[in-house]
């Protein structure tokens, strides 16, 4: 696991940056053109162009409000419940545009799963936490969900930790336990894409650590966006990295290239420090 | 590190598309149903207060004239109007109101000024919110026992006593509320310019939450101008033209009650006209109330 | 002047040092005044609610003297023996209110759900306020309209189908039985339950709205539906304050006079069938009080019942204010 040699405490060094797939980016899982996003009358996204790359980490960085949270949301329909608020333009997914309204948000929502920024436990246990979401989409045996629970709390390094307190309220965990508890309750699912909307800015250094190794370890088997105000934790995590501005994508580079040689003046201002 | 996982494969059954089509069906299914049964529940209710307002207009505007406002109730058969129930109503209503809300707004500035985590403090606010369900007739038993029964007879004072007891927590509520929502930063420039509390309470606390404490008070009047138990056994109602506080008073609630039960066809349609009255004016005052809260906020 | 400016910024803060600290007695006695004042109108409350249970307990001790703890199991209301039970309006009171909560409880969650979830943004304000307003409607206007529109209805279109169809039925049958007057036990409680689906759609609206839309966007990211969220999340997350608003609904419930009395029956014996007439306790106090003489055993009885009642209510409305405070401050 070479991924993991950098710690969060390690300074605005980027020599540390991951070399792998530096250059080699995979066939588009989902690909945004011309994506144009509105609050009411507010347009918040301009005419956005990403490629998310299968079982790759792609991290979008950027200041508040530059947008980047917003594109996560359309990507999984989320902001279907606020009434105002539209998208404009394609997402595909296997030669479908999910952004069209035919397309049903509930199915789709189980291929495209979502961490939010604070652990969200529901009010049930911990295995019925992971039990409630797969329920929804699959019909399992209860041997087969037993299995599929232990499945993915391994998955997200979680099962040693709560192996003995299944029955027991989520709502006891720790922040990072429960933050993977919800990365867990994704997985079961089975998505093909997972969205993390800054899945550590609530947690401690640790679980922070241990929630990018998780990344890490998960891009194995899924296309992951994350979005990150820490520009270490996308040095570390992602495969390329997406820097938004005003609710423009002002570059997108394999993670090396963005850290250390942008070709945009407004991203090398950024990842330098110099505002944001 | 990954060696302690289990890779990739994914135990169980591969995914069923057709289950999850299935089951997906079945749950959009069962969406909808439920949403068109709230559908339903929320027209349910407002097809009630459609039809108590229809019956209203229907069964009152017919009887309405001008004799209402200016004859005071009178034997069936006489061309009656309800001119005594709507002052007595008025009396009672604004002296109750006048004589609960000083009551309350200082309950609500003990409980938002003073009292904030004091064991006092808190069985006032839990006493003062049971108060504000407590059956309204029992509050009039309350009044009878304590001021109609020692003092040899009904009045419309002990109404008035009666109606300020159900003041009292409906303004200690919003009080609080009102106060509360002040900005400690209002109330520190105010002490840090060497004002006492008190004025800083009655002089900038009372003048910045005035909308809201108005919007009690109105909604307290227009609880109170309602009530017809609490003054069955204080007000007891009076057919007579009467403004005299010590005897009997005339109510509109209690006239309603007195006619709508009765024999006379004339008698009920006045108890009609008076329902008509008494529903819009307390409806009025309530959105009054609101537009003025809105305001507020 | 520009030169000087540093030094006066340095200068004015010295001054207001200097001039602040004037020395006042910690507290002036207008403070001390108004604070007494606010603290005995908060005094004043407790013992108002302890004066009206004293007042109503001594007012019925004639009663509880002469019939003791059989009072509360007598079902004989007689005036003509002079003899008072409290049986059957306890009976009515409590069954009247509970078959209202039946009734109203679907509803009032209807309304809220849809309230919260369902409803176009712009829509809900004035739909919320208008079931709002079916709270703030006079209880005399819901006598009056019970007994002249639902009355009708009950003894036309309702009670003589449910009457024939499931009257013969064993056991459930006896439910259903007796003439179609049009009032009794069902229709006062379908008054009641109109009464308080605002108390507790109100309430339910408020205690949903608490709960933080990143848990209700967690659910639908794993591909809910609106019902699924709620019952799966929200409810579960509110369930204790849910609990809460049916208290207060059934508190209000339980005291409600003037309704009750136009459509109840007015009987003072208990019927097994619910289109059958009885009292609650409010009723028969509304009713009877009129022809009690001061100091006799019956407007005694008539007290100890509304202390009764308002032991009853106290303690429905003491839970539900526990129930309920946690998450709403009101």
């Amino acid at each position: 696991m070479s991924a993991t040699a950098t710690s969060p405490g390690s300074g605005p060094s980027f020599s540390s940056v991951k070399g792998h797939g530096a250059a080699t980016m995979n066939a588009a899982r989902l690909a945004i053109r011309d994506l144009d996003f509105f609050y009411g009358d507010h347009r918040a996204l301009k005419t956005i162009n990403l490629d998310l790359p299968e079982r790759q980490v792609t991290g979008m960085i950027g200041p508040s409000g530059c947008g980047k949270s917003t594109l996560l949301r359309v990507l999984n329909r989320m902001y279907d419940l606020y009434p105002g608020q539209r998208a404009t333009g394609q997402v595909m997914m296997d030669e479908v545009n999910i952004i069209d309204s035919k397309v049903d948000v509930n199915s789709l929502r189980a291929r495209i799963g979502m961490v939010f920024q604070k652990p969200t436990p529901f009010p049930m246990t911990v295995s019925e936490n992971i039990a409630f979401g797969v329920k929804l989409h699959e019909k399992l045996s209860k041997s087969a969900m037993e299995e599929r629970i232990e499945w993915s709390l391994t998955r997200a390094a979680l099962w040693g930790e709560v192996k003995d307190r299944l029955h027991s309220s989520a709502m006891g965990l720790s922040g990072g336990q429960q933050q993977r508890l919800c990365i867990a309750r994704t997985i079961a699912v089975r998505p093909e894409v997972i969205l993390l909307d800054e899945p550590t800015s609530a947690l401690d250094p640790i679980s922070t650590l241990k929630i990018e190794e998780l990344i890490d370890e998960l891009k194995h088997d899924f296309t992951i966006a994350i979005v990150t105000h820490n520009m270490q934790q996308a040095a570390r995590c992602a495969d390329q990295v997406a820097f938004f501005y005003l609710g423009e994508m002002v570059e997108c580079a394999p993670a090396v290239q963005i850290f250390t040689a942008p070709k945009q003046k407004r991203t090398q201002e950024y990842v330098t420090g110099r505002f944001g | 590190m990954s060696a302690t996982m289990t890779s990739g494969t994914v135990p169980g059954p591969a995914k069923d598309e057709r289950v999850s089509r299935s089951l997906g069906r079945r749950r959009n299914l069962s969406n909808l149903v439920v949403k068109t049964l709230c559908i339903i529940a929320t027209v349910i209710g407002l097809a009630l207060l459609a039809s108590i307002l229809f019956t209203l207009l229907y069964r009152g505007l017919g009887g309405l004239s001008l004799t209402v406002f200016t004859t005071s109730t009178l034997p069936p058969g006489s061309n009656g109007g309800l001119l005594n129930a709507i002052i007595g109503s008025l009396i009672q209503t604004l002296l109750g109101a006048a004589i609960g809300t000083p009551i309350g707004l200082m309950v609500g500035t003990y409980l938002a000024e003073y009292a904030t985590g004091s064991v006092v403090g808190n069985a006032v606010r839990f006493v003062s919110d049971v108060l504000l369900s407590a059956p309204s007739i029992l509050i009039g038993l309350f009044v009878y026992e304590l001021a109609v029964s020692p003092f040899g007879g009904f009045s419309g004072f002990a109404g008035c006593l009666a109606l300020a007891v159900i003041v009292i927590p409906i303004v200690v509520r919003t009080t609080e509320d009102m106060l509360r929502l002040i900005p400690s930063t209002l109330r520190e420039a105010v002490i840090g310019l060497g004002a006492p509390k008190w004025k800083m309470i009655v002089l900038v606390c009372y003048r910045a939450a005035r909308q809201g404490i108005a919007t009690g008070i109105l909604l307290a009047v227009a609880r109170i101008a309602g009530e017809t138990a609490p003054l069955l056994f204080t007000s007891l109602g009076n057919l007579n033209w009467s403004l005299s506080l010590g005897k009997p008073m005339a109510s509109l609630p209690v006239t309603i009650y007195q006619y709508a039960g009765s024999a006379f066809s004339d008698w009920v349609q006045l108890a009609w006209v008076g329902a008509l009255l008494i529903t819009f004016g307390v409806l009025a005052i309530n959105i009054a109330a609101r537009l003025l809260l809105r305001g507020a906020k | 002047m520009l030169p000087s400016t540093p030094n006066q910024e340095q200068t004015v803060p010295q001054a207001a040092t200097v001039t602040s600290p004037r020395h006042r007695p910690k507290t002036s006695p207008g403070d001390a005044i108004f604070a007494a004042i606010a603290k005995s109108s908060g005094v004043f409350v407790l013992l108002l609610l302890g004066a009206i249970i004293v007042v109503l307990f001594l007012g019925g001790l004639q009663a509880f003297h002469a019939f003791g703890p059989y009072f509360l199991i007598d079902d004989d209301w007689d005036p003509v023996q002079d003899v008072y039970g409290a049986a059957v309006p306890i009976f009515g009171t409590i069954v009247t209110a509970v078959l209202a909560l039946l009734l109203a409880v679907p509803l009032a969650f209807g309304i809220a759900f849809y309230l919260t979830e369902i409803a176009p943004v712009w829509f809900r304000r004035p739909v919320s306020t208008a079931i709002e307003l079916l709270a703030a409607v006079p209880s005399i206007i819901y006598g009056m309209w019970g007994f002249f529109v639902i009355v009708p209805l009950m003894a036309q279109y309702i009670q003589p189908p449910i009457i024939d169809n499931l009257g013969d039925i064993p056991y459930i049958g006896t439910l259903f039985q007796g003439p179609p007057f049009g009032t009794g036990i069902l229709t006062a409680s379908l008054i009641l339950a109109v009464m308080v689906i605002p108390f507790i759609a109100a309430t339910m609206r408020d205690v949903f709205e608490t709960v933080p839309p990143v848990f209700k966007e967690s659910a639908y990211g794993l591909g809910c539906t609106t019902w699924e969220v709620m019952r799966s999340i929200v409810i579960p997350y509110t369930r204790v304050s849910v609990v809460g608003g049916i208290m207060l609904g059934l508190g209000r419930a339980l005291g409600e006079t003037m309704a009750v009395t136009f459509v109840i029956g007015n009987t003072n014996r208990i019927t097994s069938s619910l289109f059958g007439p009885g009292n609650t306790i409010a009723s028969l106090v509304a009713l009877e009080f009129p022809e009690s003489q001061a100091g006799t055993l019956k407007l005694s009885s008539l007290l100890a019942l509304g202390f009764i009642l308002f032991v009853i209510s106290f303690i429905v409305l003491a839970i539900s204010r526990l129930l309920l405070r946690p998450r709403l401050k009101t």
